[in-house]
């Protein structure tokens, strides 16, 4: 029950936001959002007390000919990526408070429409439910950049929905490959178990068939290299709040999807392929952190950045074994925060100086101390400086590519010190240096945008010096997941 | 039958309505008729099926009664949206019974069990679509539509003809079941021209169905024609064409497939790529719809030849021309009130989520619908196709559908796009009559709800 109303409930909320004007929108998406959260909080607690809680599961037939339910569960990564996205839709709504748009109530309802189909692609038990739930999280973020984004943004929403529906239909006809060949009883089921047991009994080549089919449509989602090119300019022209949407948690779709939803398929076609697909990653993340040094646009950089780390998350869990994918949630949970407090600070910075060029910005930290002290947390936790979330990850990930391969480890270990290069930089052009003329008044945060970047800071820093709650789930989560692999 | 009964009826009630003075009258009458051929087209889906009429020459069998349903449907939200498009004219009767009589052929059409009845069926539903394809007395695109359509449809038909005639020759029959049984039992010694007959008749259905390479007329013919007449035939009577294709091939030439499978892939590949990339250069959305209707028909192909095999699951089909031509009638609907007051073009749509967002939000969900994208019933209708295909060998159809899939998205995105991006110069509202209003409206619920709960249909068709 408490499954169906994580997922149900900012549906209905959605479709109050609908009817409402003006600020009322805004603060009702608000409200509805943290209630979302306590949800989730409430569902945390459950599955701590008990994880086989007859109220974590739901399960009702959708199409009986077809074998389709509407089946969803929260077991140990569901509720991970559950909790980042009901942690930080609230904090995306705060963060719009000094924006103004349009239709407003649109803006907010569409936004929790997508949070709904989000909760629902990481809860979903049902390979089709799953699929649905996927290509439901496209439409609300099309309409978000298309609606409210920025300059020549048909163009670039276009290829981004175009591109992404293209891989996912690769992905419906490999999971309906699969469903072809489940057989409970002598009849079909799309049920994920069954899913999997269908993968394993293929033959080698079957699955590697199967393997690409679902790994490009996460390959474009997260994106990895060579799949990434809609990426850079639909972060730039999206909305902010669409931005960070896509960034901080709808790229987890692809790195979720693939634990979840490819390892414990194919075994066979990943021993085949997995190195092929592990080298894709490494190449992304060299390649996109050699970028994002030679970016002069902030947001840009920053969305360079994060095709580095996810390639990073990617080869991780590629490499199968304990580090490397507890690493990925781990990395997962933090890229999320991070990526969401760097665009966040792109965003205030636009705002008050009408430029994201970092040459034309500099010298900020001797008019704004507070938001310099904040900024630097923020890009010391995206440089996984120990004792800040991004540390934990970054450690394992590294370690469990290491098992893999000393020389993959390596130039994977590139994004650490690469990393630095570019956001270190960013951040000493942007507040250090000589004042420019063109920003000479940024005054003090808002309220509510101090509010905002204390919280991330503050998770910043908590889960760095104690990230023990979240590391349990996620190890024993990754205990279930290698299991699934034999 | 009954519907098919009551529906000749009322054609000919119509072209007495201008004798007896009661024009004003006609368009009720003729929405009570529809409901009640419709009623009783489900009562016959009720009360058992299979029966037979005229030394069964027609049955109506469960499959022809639900393309009927499906038929008698469209016509219904056809007949309020043509309301006051069929005011304007002083020849009201006569269009009235031609749609009429066209439909009539429709339905004969599902249900024919005779190679008679097909032709009669396939003429009876033709002849009035070319006089309508015409129906603009002075615009010269609709008269040249009715022309082209004419000239090839007639062309067709004789394919048509002379295949039914060289079948005829080596079966002995004109019964498609007895043919059946010929086939089966004579398997080896079937004469050349047999062949040469199923091929033709091959042909002569593809060009009614506008597959490619048999698919030139039809954006002509779809682009002149009155934009309320393309609604119907890329609605009602493609999935007329459909049935009877089906029917003719799953049933009666089910035996000699090895003569046509081969054929009708390449058609269908060739019509999912043209099609796919014309639409994609198409500046006028009229022209667009149509070759998207093509990329339609080679869906629907795709589980005729997936169901060759096995002939078991042609609920796909029933359920994929269900979708489309829901789809289809709100996005025409749509582009019919768009169209009276800025044309056809692309550009007609500009700004239209400003001047009328209730318009925009049924367009999109249309399209959305065409384009397939979960949860609309476009949707599960591309999924019950991938869901044939995939067992069978033709894999690489699948892919190529996959691909020209997306080049599909990126056509109707461009309506959507126009919709919500590009400015309008005028900020003229787009007034809509309340009936037309209700059909958009009503076809669009139709769309979602069929999209979220599509075991109710899908279970309806299951036998």
């Amino acid at each position: 029950m408490l499954t169906a109303l994580l997922i149900g409930f900012p549906l209905l909320a959605a479709l109050l936001v609908f009817f409402v004007r003006g600020n009322a929108a805004r603060n009702l998406a608000l409200g509805f959002s943290i209630i979302e959260f306590v949800i989730s909080i409430v569902a945390l607690l459950q599955f701590k007390s008990n994880p086989d809680a007859a109220s974590l599961k739901v399960d009702w037939t959708w199409v009986q000919s077809m074998g389709i339910h509407f089946s969803a569960g929260i077991d140990g990564l569901s509720i991970l990526m559950v909790l980042l996205t009901t942690f930080l839709v609230p904090l995306i709504i705060l963060s719009s408070f000094k924006n103004t748009y349009s239709n407003a109530h649109n803006f907010y309802g569409l936004m929790l429409i997508m949070q709904m189909a989000l909760v629902g692609v990481f809860l979903a038990n049902d390979g089709f439910l799953f699929y649905v739930f996927w290509e439901l999280a496209l439409i609300p973020i099309y309409f978000i950049s298309l609606l409210w984004g920025g300059e020549n943004r048909g163009a670039i929403t276009f290829k981004f929905f175009v591109y992404t529906l293209f891989g996912s239909l690769f992905m419906l006809i490999g999971l309906i490959y699969l469903y072809n060949h489940t057989n409970v009883e002598g009849l079909k089921s799309w049920a994920v178990q069954d899913l999997y047991a269908a993968g394993k009994s293929l033959t080698a080549s079957q699955q590697s068939a199967v393997f690409w089919l679902i790994f490009i449509a996460f390959a474009i989602k997260m994106p990895i290299f060579p799949f990434h090119t809609w990426q850079p300019d639909t972060y730039v022209n999206a909305p902010t709040q669409g931005t960070m949407l896509l960034s901080a948690i709808m790229l987890k779709m692809g790195t979720f999807g693939m634990i979840k939803w490819l390892l414990p398929m194919v075994p066979l076609g990943l021993e085949k392929w997995g190195a092929t697909a592990i080298g894709l990653s490494v190449t992304g993340i060299v390649y996109a952190s050699c970028i994002a040094i030679a970016q002069k646009d902030f947001k840009r950089l920053i969305a360079y950045s994060s095709i580095a780390h996810v390639g990073l998350i990617s080869a991780g869990i590629l490499s199968l074994n304990q580090q490397g994918i507890q690493g990925a949630m781990m990395q997962m949970l933090a890229h999320g925060v991070n990526v969401f407090g760097l665009f966040f600070i792109a965003d205030i910075l636009w705002r008050r100086t009408g430029t994201r060029d970092m040459d034309k910005l500099g010298g900020i930290r001797s008019m704004n101390g507070n938001f310099a002290v904040l900024f630097l947390l923020v890009v010391l936790g995206s440089v996984a400086l120990p004792l800040t979330n991004g540390f934990v990850g970054e450690f394992l990930l590294i370690n469990g590519v290491y098992q893999y391969g000393a020389m993959t480890a390596v130039f994977a270990g590139l994004t650490v010190i690469l990393g630095a290069v570019y956001m270190l930089r960013s951040y000493q052009h942007i507040m250090l240096g000589e004042r420019k003329d063109s920003h000479h008044a940024f005054g003090p945060l808002a309220s509510s945008d101090k509010l905002v970047l204390i919280i991330v800071c503050a998770v910043i820093i908590a889960f760095g010096v104690y990230p023990k709650p979240l590391n349990d789930i996620a190890e024993e989560a990754t205990k279930i997941v290698l299991s699934n692999l034999k | 039958m009954k519907g098919l009964l009551i529906i000749s009826g009322l054609g000919i009630l119509a072209m007495l309505a201008e004798i007896f003075k009661f024009k004003k009258l006609l368009l009720p009458l003729v929405l009570i008729g529809i409901v009640a051929a419709y009623a009783f087209n489900f009562m016959e889906w009720r009360n058992g099926f299979g029966i037979s009429y005229f030394d069964n020459m027609i049955a109506f069998d469960k499959m022809a009664i639900a393309f009927s349903g499906i038929i008698i449907a469209t016509s219904f939200f056809w007949f309020i949206l043509a309301n006051d498009y069929f005011e304007e004219d002083s020849n009201l009767v006569d269009h009235f019974a031609l749609v009429l009589f066209a439909l009539v052929g429709a339905l004969m059409l599902t249900a024919f069990n005779n190679m008679t009845t097909l032709f009669l069926g396939i003429e009876i539903m033709s002849i009035p679509m070319y006089v309508l394809a015409a129906s603009k007395k002075k615009d010269m695109k609709s008269n040249e539509a009715g022309f082209k359509y004419l000239i090839m449809g007639s062309f067709a038909s004789a394919f048509l003809l002379f295949g039914i005639a060289l079948i005829y020759g080596a079966t002995g029959s004109f019964d498609i079941m007895q043919i059946r049984t010929y086939i089966s039992a004579n398997a080896d010694h079937l004469p050349m021209f047999f062949y040469v007959g199923v091929v033709m008749m091959l042909i002569a259905m593809c060009f009614k169905v506008s597959a490619a390479p048999f698919h030139f007329w039809a954006p002509d013919v779809y682009e002149g024609s009155p934009t309320l007449i393309t609604a119907l035939m890329s609605t009602v009577v493609k999935t007329a064409a459909f049935a009877a294709f089906m029917r003719l091939f799953l049933v009666g030439f089910a035996n000699v497939s090895e003569t046509w499978t081969g054929i009708l892939s390449v058609v269908v590949a060739l019509s999912l790529i043209i099609a796919n990339f014309s639409a994609a250069m198409q500046s006028s959305v009229k022209r667009m719809l149509a070759y998207s209707s093509i990329s339609h028909a080679a869906f629907m192909l795709m589980v005729i030849l997936a169901n060759v095999r096995s002939n078991i699951s042609v609920d796909a089909i029933i359920y994929y021309s269900l979708a489309y031509s829901i789809g289809s009638i709100a996005a025409f609907g749509i582009l019919y009130n768009v169209g009276r007051s800025g044309g056809e073009d692309i550009s007609a749509f500009n700004g239209l989520g400003k001047r009328n967002p209730l318009l925009a939000l049924c367009m999109t969900v249309a399209m959305l619908s065409l384009a397939g994208i979960p949860i609309t019933a476009g949707f599960f209708a591309k999924y019950f196709v991938f869901i044939t295909m995939i067992g069978t060998s033709y894999k690489w159809l699948l892919i190529l559908a996959i691909l020209t899939s997306a080049v599909g998205a990126y056509y109707y995105l461009k309506v959507i796009i126009a919709m919500y991006f590009k400015e309008q110069d005028s900020e003229l509202a787009v007034p809509v009559e309340k009936s037309n209003s209700l059909v958009i409206i009503v076809t669009t619920i139709l769309t979602i709800v069929i999209g979220v709960v599509p075991g109710f249909v899908a279970e309806m068709f299951k036998y």
